[in-house]
């Protein structure tokens, strides 16, 4: 069905897909605030939320409602369209990234096959690095704009620390890409599922690590959560915010969490691969929805450790954050750059 | 310096070695700790369901007792509220008419008697100094109000249920408090 060179069809089809997988990633924040108060609570020898639902399971909605109840502060010394901005911007950064990830096969439909992604740019690794550096301006601006000499200093914290693991984040990064060549994250799953090839952890386990340590601080989590910092700076950038403004920036950390797993298990762990099985065996339609369950389950994996390390290990003082970001990580994806390159080489000559 | 006790350690200041400068390793070592507490028994309990048993000398919320056939024992002396460091405690004495005999055991008797939860500190000395064993405290404790005068417990409150009339209510009381 084509009108005034419209697919409408398949504009249909991508805006079933984005309110799919939007509505399927807010419920999934939503019970990984459930999942981590739960795991603090077994972690420390406790039980948790029990009370709401059974075993506390409706205890996310009646925290919603509850946000949604509460009084909408804004303070009058504020600056207020960027004060309302700041959220917002949290939230939609939040949710822009998983525009190009991808998230199963083609599911097939008679003559039509839908992919299971929103867009598969050719620069998808690219599009996901320029909106989570967009993401510390909700930080920022929310920060900024809430005149408050706590959370402009949690503000400044949060900006510059986002700049400095970028950095290693990115070079950790380039290390993979010289190795698939290509920075489509379709392709570069295609490429971990193709029979004989491994995931790329195998070919990048220090990458990994790098960037598994970067995208802790990218989402300004424990023991990177310096932003925040309750015990220091109140609440952090988010201290004169209250109702569902709060809630927006909180569930903003969420969804990053979310999606930081999605892309460290794309990258790394083979996206949608089901280890030990040729998926090509399968209908197609059976492989997707499996593929999908194995990324779900990898994704879960990654926010289960997100939240261990949460538990576990202590705040880093500003210093020893800055210290470690850039006399650390930089050098070593550098220097695993480096080894990248020449081993490339060596084998292209071999 | 001598120390007060041998239970005192030396603290440590060698030089970090190598693996500990990674950090890693011990990273992984504290979340092998956190993983372990997955598996353990929680310190907590579901409370207004479970509740953890008192010892049996806890002292609690006070109780006014009645003798075997049901008659108040307290006479109104006052001895528990001289007694009382806090006080927390006022009463009124009144005089037993004929044909009250089955109320008081004796002559003289408590109209008014009245406990402030709020100041009382629970220390028993009522209990100590109460001659006719008329006040004890028992194994619960004070539950929540939304004004002060909630806290003001009267007689209605700290009676104990009449054995003779109210058995199965003592009885019930009784499972819960055994004072």
């Amino acid at each position: 069905m084509t009108l005034l060179t419209i697919d409408w069809m398949f504009l249909l089809q991508k805006l079933i897909l984005i309110a799919v997988i939007i509505t399927v990633s807010l419920v999934i924040a939503m019970y990984a605030t459930y999942a981590e108060r739960k795991i603090a609570a077994i972690m420390q020898d406790r039980r948790g939320p029990n009370r709401a639902g059974p075993f506390g399971i409706l205890q996310p909605l009646a925290d919603g409602l509850k946000l949604f109840f509460k009084e909408e502060i804004i303070p009058n010394s504020s600056s207020k369209f960027l004060f309302i901005l700041g959220p917002s911007l949290a939230m939609l950064t939040a949710m822009m990234t998983c525009a190009v990830i991808p998230w199963g096969n083609k599911l097939e439909f008679g003559e039509t096959s839908i992919s299971l992604q929103i867009a598969d740019i050719n620069i998808g690794m690219l599009y996901v690095f320029a909106i989570v550096s967009l993401g510390v301006y909700g930080i920022m601006i929310g920060g900024w704009s809430s005149n408050n000499k706590f959370s402009l200093l949690a503000a400044l914290r949060g900006a510059s620390q986002v700049i400095s693991y970028e950095l290693a984040m990115g070079l950790s990064l380039i290390a993979l890409l010289m190795m698939t060549g290509n920075l489509s994250l379709r392709s570069i799953v295609d490429q971990q599922m193709a029979v004989g090839s491994l995931w790329n952890i195998a070919y990048q386990p220090l990458g990994f690590l790098i960037f598994f340590i970067c995208a802790l601080a990218e989402c300004n989590r424990a023991p990177f959560d310096l932003p925040e910092a309750e015990n220091e700076l109140n609440m952090g950038y988010h201290q004169e915010y209250s109702s569902m403004k709060l809630g927006f920036f909180l569930f903003a950390e969420y969804i990053n969490m979310f999606i930081s797993s999605a892309i460290m298990a794309t990258l790394f762990f083979g996206g949608y691969d089901i280890p030990f099985l040729d998926e090509k065996t399968l209908s197609p339609n059976l492989a997707a929805i499996l593929g999908l369950g194995a990324f779900m389950t990898k994704i879960f994996i990654f926010i289960f450790i997100f939240m261990w390390i949460r538990w576990t290990l202590p705040r880093f003082r500003y210093d020893q954050l800055m210290d470690l970001g850039w006399k650390k990580l930089i050098p070593l994806a550098l220097a695993n750059m480096l080894v990248t390159g020449a081993v490339i080489l060596w084998q292209m000559k071999g | 310096m001598q120390a007060l006790t041998n239970r005192s350690a030396s603290v440590d200041r060698k030089p970090m070695t190598f693996i500990e400068r990674l950090y890693l390793w011990n990273v992984i070592k504290g979340m092998m700790i956190t993983f372990s507490h997955i598996f353990k028994k929680k310190a907590t309990i579901n409370y207004p369901e479970q509740t953890r048993p008192f010892s049996p000398v806890f002292r609690g919320l006070h109780v006014l007792n009645r003798d075997e056939e049901g008659k108040e024992r307290c006479t109104a002396c006052g001895l528990c509220a001289v007694a009382c460091p806090a006080e927390a405690i006022t009463m009124e004495a009144a005089e037993r008419e004929p044909g009250e005999e089955h109320l008081y055991r004796e002559e003289k008797y408590a109209a008014k008697y009245e406990i402030n939860m709020l100041r009382c500190i629970f220390c028993g000395l009522c209990e100590e100094a109460c001659p006719k064993d008329a006040i004890y405290l028992s194994e619960t404790f004070a539950p929540s109000n939304y004004t002060r005068k909630g806290f003001i417990y009267g007689k209605e409150e700290l009676l104990i249920p009449n054995p003779k009339s109210e058995a199965s209510k003592l009885a019930e009381a009784r499972g819960n408090t055994s004072n």
